[in-house]
């Protein structure tokens, strides 16, 4: 079996969860391996995240470039061209900068590709058998791929459950002489953070989240009502921000924010995928949506088939009853 | 004799130039009106020539009757008596202009006697005249009714205009009494036969102060007031053409020409059917010369009343749009393009300069603009028109795309299967008590349910596709639905002006209805009765299901049960489809009044004043920038006129004031029901058993009878 | 400029219920709607603002059938100069690199100055934007979101990461760009306009005018298939709650306080 590696994305010297969840998506493929993860970027921030990798993987190639203190993903293919031993198995997570890197990556290898894995279901012999969803997430899908000449995978996020990591260090190789210098068609010029709505729903313990079962702007405070009964704060997904019935700010997911809280409330939203990737922690999850085929029901702790125009509003009832209750 | 020949002589000086100022002012009149016909030959084909003898008969009826004009109490007193006094002063005036020249002009058939009395009544005529223009004035300055003021983004006041030419006829008029009174106080003066004047009338008033001035200054003012009198006049005909007051000289025509069936909806060209429709490069209307000649004559018609806007939902919820600035706006740039006096400018595209693209989205085709206009001034049409422009260069509102992209490829703006189109049909409750057959082969049934596609997909409005289905079974209709062989009726497509995907809807539907082989069609959804009875051609006659349970009421197939919750206030709120645009407003009503125990009251809004609920089709994907949703003022006025319950007869209109009904936080204070649905809610049917009995009884009767005539 | 948008008919998800078939291997095909590939339509509205603004022109390719021509029609129909088909039998059972190979081969027949496609189809797979920029050596960015074009033939673009970020990049031409839904606002094709280039004629071109070696494309030259659909059991998913709408309330009030969610 190939040798399998892991491209891991860190910040400000932390590791991305994914970084765990590649490891553990790698002992899928080949329960007897111990992946190598790859980190490129530059300075102390570099070495702290390759520090902080425990012991799920054996060996951390570090790759210091200062070209590379943005991880640019034209830049740091060409540097992984340079390291990586043909062959190879990539596991990147699938999110913006996975997506900018994998493809071209695998040209570049000359290896199979697949993207947004779920699970691994089989290996026999040079041949992967992979799950993935199409349609929004509405169906589910085996793909057999070749990885006779190695194979990229992107892996979603929160897919693979992080494995427990036991106390030990992987080894640092610092492979950054082999890059030498690098240059692309494509320079990053600077990051435009989105603009601070007037709630910050990182901050909130319990959301209620309305996707399009909402259905127009006006029903928004049905959500809003719940949500001040509640103490929550009202959050959504993308197609509400599409239509512009909430500002982008409380957009969850791999576009928007990503949150922890403790409790969600996904009152009309189908479950695509990348609305779910905004959501970490494992937080209980309530369903509520009028569709009982909805891809949500999928991976929520509870599900409610029912209108959330019709429940939302009793639901808020119930918990103001419950409120002036108490208080008496 | 001696008089006349005296005063005359006070003319005699003034009488080439008087004759002057005729040359010139008719030259002017003529040469104004020219350039203004300019745009007119500029635009569009309409056909409007027709039926002469009809056209006459609403000539009669709503410009001579003023036909309208009393459906604002005040205003329409007030410009009766002004249209009235024109009609009237007309020949005085053109007898007055003439008498400069030719002193001894008498018009014909009004000499002695008769002139007497024209010249009493027009005497009283000038009087009215007079008056209405100082209480005119009083109403712009102390009273200003609301629908007068312009809106800050439409520019400045038109109020100081108004006024101006409330005074140039007051003018008028005093210049034209002075004449007569001047030339009565010479007679008295001279004590010679006094010419009669109307007591109390101006001239009266007039020569009565004049009575002790000397002839000579009489000679004077009889020669200044003449002057006046005719300068004003000229002035007048000169200057109406370039404002509001164009409509004295359009109005007739505009009337002649309006058009004769109001819900035949302009096709995209007159005169080029739809299979030709190939040829024409640009579909709608871009520019202003893609507006028709009669368009344009609308727009120099147009008097200002604001009593469009006054109505118009749209205008009353804070949308962008306002009917009585679509016109005044057109009118505005027709002026400016083609002046009278200078050159042609450049034309502009009208969406982006002076109209908004929100601003013709908003209109719901209610129709209550051109219901109120006095002078029949055409709104719909153009509406559609402008959309259709915008359709064609792809400048849809993302929020309608969606549906009309779903209508395209599923048939119905949902975008669900057409399979599932009867799945309503198919409750398993609902099917053990009615069976609702598809017509999938020829003549399953004689009529068609035609039930198009919110009353077929929408969870609430199913039940009005079920309540409809069974009391068409009670009354013992064969009928069937179509089911997925039904599309859209494609009624809003059109008024939203994608021509071409209305013509395809409607195509398939026409070919679904002929190979069902039925006789007869019934929609419980005005927007569908509207699109059948007007849009489509060759299919058969259509009713609306409220006509059909009416007529069962009075036949007695349909009779009720008394009402159990005798506190319930009822009100009928009538649908702009059904009521507005197909005159249904009574057989609703009159099943409600069979209902024993419903007690009924009807809003201030009511019947051809109905207030639209918010729009259908289409319009419910609209977001639209207001400040207020329709329903919501609906729901208001129900409340207003005492009512708890409201009853309608559209699906749409149902959606508007269920939602309506949360959004004013009315829950529990107001609840609103389809007619349908009360009606199968209370109609009595009779236990199977009981018709067998029934059946046994008359079987009896006839051998009881039988016997007898043995 | 000239731009080429590569693009797909999909199965439109809004429209169609997507269910498998009764054979458990496939979803049920029957009664399908197809059309263009979203975020496909936003890409060739794209390409047609830029050609508005300093001139040029848009082709749109598709790799596929005669049912694939339609899109072609649609976007052409929107605006766009010349539509491709790509349509051979060798092309069948593509992978996303056989289709990527057919298009670089189709690239280098003419001149484009930049290359859009969408960011990903109904497949999810997000990749052929990305493998044919590196099988050309052009630079390549994902997830783009907006499209400035500066002097000397460069673009500043920015590309959609998280937390509603945008990433700001400049990009030498000729480059690869996949776009994000979002980036305009795509103006309506309406039935008529799409009539009106029925009968414009769409040339297709097959291995022989492009030049590629059927064994570098198709199924046999795949490494990735995918083998069939399924629906994951439900057991794997949430409790469904089946009592009356009260019972439902009481809990999940009991189950949110329980989480730590009430204060």
């Amino acid at each position: 079996m190939a040798r399998i590696f892991a491209y891991i994305m860190h910040k400000g010297g932390i590791v991305d969860d994914s970084a765990f969840e590649l490891a553990a998506s790698a002992r899928k493929i080949d329960a007897a391996a111990s992946p190598t993860a790859i980190l490129s970027g530059w300075g102390a921030d570099l070495d702290s995240a390759c520090n902080n990798l425990g012991a799920s993987y054996s060996e951390i190639w570090k790759i210091a470039n200062e070209d590379l203190s943005y991880p640019n993903a034209e830049l740091v293919r060409k540097a992984l061209q340079k390291v990586l031993p043909g062959n190879s198995i990539v596991l990147i997570a699938h999110e913006h900068f996975g997506i900018d890197l994998a493809p071209g990556l695998s040209v570049k290898m000359n290896s199979a590709f697949v993207s947004d894995v779920l699970d691994v279901a089989a290996v026999v012999g040079a041949e992967l058998k992979v799950v993935r969803q199409e349609f929004g997430g509405q169906v589910s899908t085996h793909v057999r791929c070749d990885i006779s000449s190695g194979a990229v995978l992107t892996i979603r996020p929160g897919a693979f459950r992080a494995t427990e990591t036991t106390a030990g260090r992987g080894i640092v190789v610092d492979k950054s002489g082999e890059v030498g210098s690098l240059a692309a068609g494509r320079r990053y010029l600077g990051t435009v953070v989105a603009e601070a709505g007037d709630v910050d729903i990182t901050k909130y313990n319990v959301l209620v989240s309305i996707g399009r079962g909402i259905q127009e702007k006006d029903n928004v405070v049905i959500a809003q009502e719940l949500a001040d009964a509640m103490g929550a704060a009202v959050s959504c997904s993308r197609p509400v921000v599409d239509a512009k019935w909430m500002e982008k700010s409380r957009q969850v997911g791999s576009s928007g924010k990503t949150v922890k809280p403790k409790v969600y409330l996904a009152c009309g939203i189908s479950g695509a995928f990348q609305h779910l990737a905004g959501i970490k922690g494992s937080p209980y999850l309530i369903a509520i949506n009028k569709n009982p085929k909805a891809p949500i029901f999928q991976v929520a702790d509870v599900g409610i088939v029912d209108d959330i125009l019709e429940f939302l509003p009793e639901l808020t009832n119930k918990v103001r009853e419950m409120r002036n209750a108490a208080a008496k | 004799m001696q008089l006349a020949a005296q005063l005359a002589s006070f003319l005699v000086p003034g009488r080439a130039l008087f004759f002057l100022i005729h040359l010139i002012g008719i030259a002017c009149f003529s040469y104004i009106v020219a350039q203004r016909l300019v745009p007119l030959m500029r635009g569009e084909r309409d056909f409007r020539f027709d039926q002469p003898w009809v056209r006459l008969g609403r000539v009669l009826k709503y410009w001579l009757g003023q036909w309208k004009q009393p459906r604002y109490r005040a205003a329409g007193t007030l410009h009766i008596f002004i249209f009235a006094g024109f009609l009237v002063l007309a020949i005085r005036a053109f007898s007055v202009l003439i008498v400069g020249v030719s002193p001894n002009f008498v018009p014909p058939g009004l000499s002695g006697r008769a002139g007497d009395v024209y010249g009493v009544i027009t005497d009283y005529a000038a009087t009215i005249v007079f008056l209405c223009m100082l209480i005119a004035v009083i109403r712009r300055l102390v009273f200003k009714p609301a629908r007068y003021a312009v809106p800050a983004k439409y520019g400045k006041g038109h109020t100081a205009d108004a006024i101006f030419l409330l005074s140039l006829i007051a003018l008028l008029m005093l210049a034209d009494s002075f004449f007569t009174a001047a030339k009565a106080a010479a007679q008295v003066r001279q004590g010679q036969p006094v010419e009669v004047l109307a007591a109390l009338s101006l001239p009266w008033m007039i020569r009565n102060a004049l009575v002790s001035t000397s002839l000579p200054t009489l000679g004077r003012m009889y020669f200044g007031a003449y002057f006046v009198h005719e300068l004003t006049f000229y002035f007048l005909l000169c200057y109406r053409p370039f404002g509001i007051q164009f409509h004295v000289e359009t109005s007739l025509f505009n009337i002649y020409f309006a058009k004769l069936d109001r819900e035949i909806l302009k096709p995209v060209r007159w005169g080029i059917s739809d299979t030709q429709l190939d040829q024409v490069k640009s579909f709608g209307i871009k520019t202003f010369e893609d507006f028709t000649w009669k368009h344009m004559l609308d727009f120099y018609s147009c008097a200002d009343c604001g009593r469009c806007s006054d109505q118009c939902p749209a205008n009353a919820v804070g949308r962008p749009l306002s009917p009585r600035f679509i016109t005044i706006k057109a009118r505005d740039y027709s002026f400016a393009h083609y002046p009278v006096f200078g050159r042609e400018k450049k034309g502009t595209a009208l969406i982006g300069s002076i109209y908004s693209q929100d601003e013709i989205w908003s209109c719901t085709t209610c129709g209550a603009c051109e219901q109120e206009c006095p002078l029949l001034v055409e709104y719909i049409d153009k509406i559609v028109d402008l959309r259709r422009g915008m359709i064609d260069e792809g400048n849809v509102p993302q929020s309608l795309q969606k549906p009309l992209k779903a209508l395209e490829s599923r048939g119905n703006p949902y975008g669900k299967m057409e399979k599932k189109k009867a799945d309503w049909a198919s409750a398993t409750e609902f099917q053990q008590t009615c069976r609702v057959k598809t017509l999938d082969h020829p003549n399953g049934a004689e009529t068609l349910y035609f039930v198009d596609s919110i009353t077929s997909f929408d969870d609430r409005m199913q039940s009005i596709g079920r309540a409809t289905a069974k009391i068409l079974s009670h009354v013992g209709e064969n009928f069937g639905i179509l089911g997925a062989a039904e599309r859209d009726s494609g009624h809003e497509v059109r008024r939203f002006g994608e021509e071409t995907l209305f013509m395809a809807l409607r195509d398939h539907n026409v070919e679904a209805i002929k190979t069902s082989g039925v006789r007869r069609i019934v929609t419980a959804d005005p927007h569908a009765y509207n699109a059948l009875k007007h849009d489509y051609k060759d299919v058969p006659p259509v009713e609306h299901i409220s006509q059909v349970i009416a007529r069962e009421v009075e036949s007695g197939k349909i009779s009720f049960h008394p009402l159990e919750n005798k506190n319930d206030v009822y009100t009928y709120h009538d649908p702009c489809y059904l009521g507005r645009h197909n005159q249904i407003y009574d057989e609703p009503r009159d099943v409600l009044d069979a209902i024993p125990g419903l007690k009924r009251v009807e809003m201030s809004r009511c019947r051809d004043r109905s207030f639209c609920c918010g729009g259908g089709g289409l319009m419910l994907f609209y977001e639209p920038k207001e400040e207020q949703r329709m329903g919501v003022k609906r729901v208001r006025m129900a409340a207003e006129a005492g009512a708890s319950v409201i009853v309608t007869t559209c699906p749409f209109c149902m959606v508007n004031i269920e939602d309506a009904i949360k959004v004013a936080g009315m829950e529990g204070k107001m609840t609103v029901i389809d007619l349908t649905e009360l009606v199968d809610r209370q109609v009595i049917r009779e236990c199977p058993n009981a018709i067998e009995e029934r059946a046994g009884e008359i079987k009896e009767c006839v051998m009881a009878s039988s016997h007898i005539l043995k | 400029m000239e731009i080429l948008v590569c693009i797909r008919r999909v199965p439109d998800t809004s429209e169609n219920e997507i269910e498998l078939n009764s054979a458990g291997n496939d979803i049920e095909r029957d009664a399908l709607v197809y059309s263009i590939n979203e975020p496909d339509n936003y890409a060739v509205e794209e390409a047609l603002q830029i050609v508005a603004k300093i001139g040029g022109s848009v082709t749109v390719a598709t790799v596929g059938g005669e049912d694939d021509e339609e899109v072609l029609r649609r976007e052409m129909a929107m605006g766009a100069n010349h539509g491709v088909l790509i349509a051979d039998e060798a092309f069948s059972g593509s992978d996303g690199r056989g289709i990527a190979t057919i298009l670089k081969a189709f690239v280098q027949k003419g001149h484009y100055d930049l290359i859009l496609t969408g960011v990903q189809a109904e497949d999810g797979g997000a990749q052929i934007g990305g493998m044919l920029a590196a099988m050309l050596d052009y630079p390549f960015a994902s997830l783009v979101n907006s499209i400035e074009v500066l002097e000397g033939q460069k673009l500043k673009i920015s590309r959609e990461i998280e937390g509603g970020n945008r990433e700001l990049n400049e990009i030498d031409l000729p480059c690869v760009l996949s776009i994000q839904t979002g980036i305009n606002e795509p103006r309506y094709v309406g039935m008529r306009g799409i009539r009106q280039v029925a009968t414009v004629p769409i040339p297709t071109l097959s291995t022989t005018e492009l030049g590629i070696s059927a064994n570098t494309v198709g199924e046999s030259a795949a490494k990735v298939q995918r083998v069939d659909y399924f629906v994951p059991s439900p057991g794997n998913g949430a409790e469904i709650l089946h009592g009356s709408r009260e019972e439902n309330i009481d809990k999940v009030l009991e189950l949110v306080a329980a989480k730590g969610g009430l204060k």
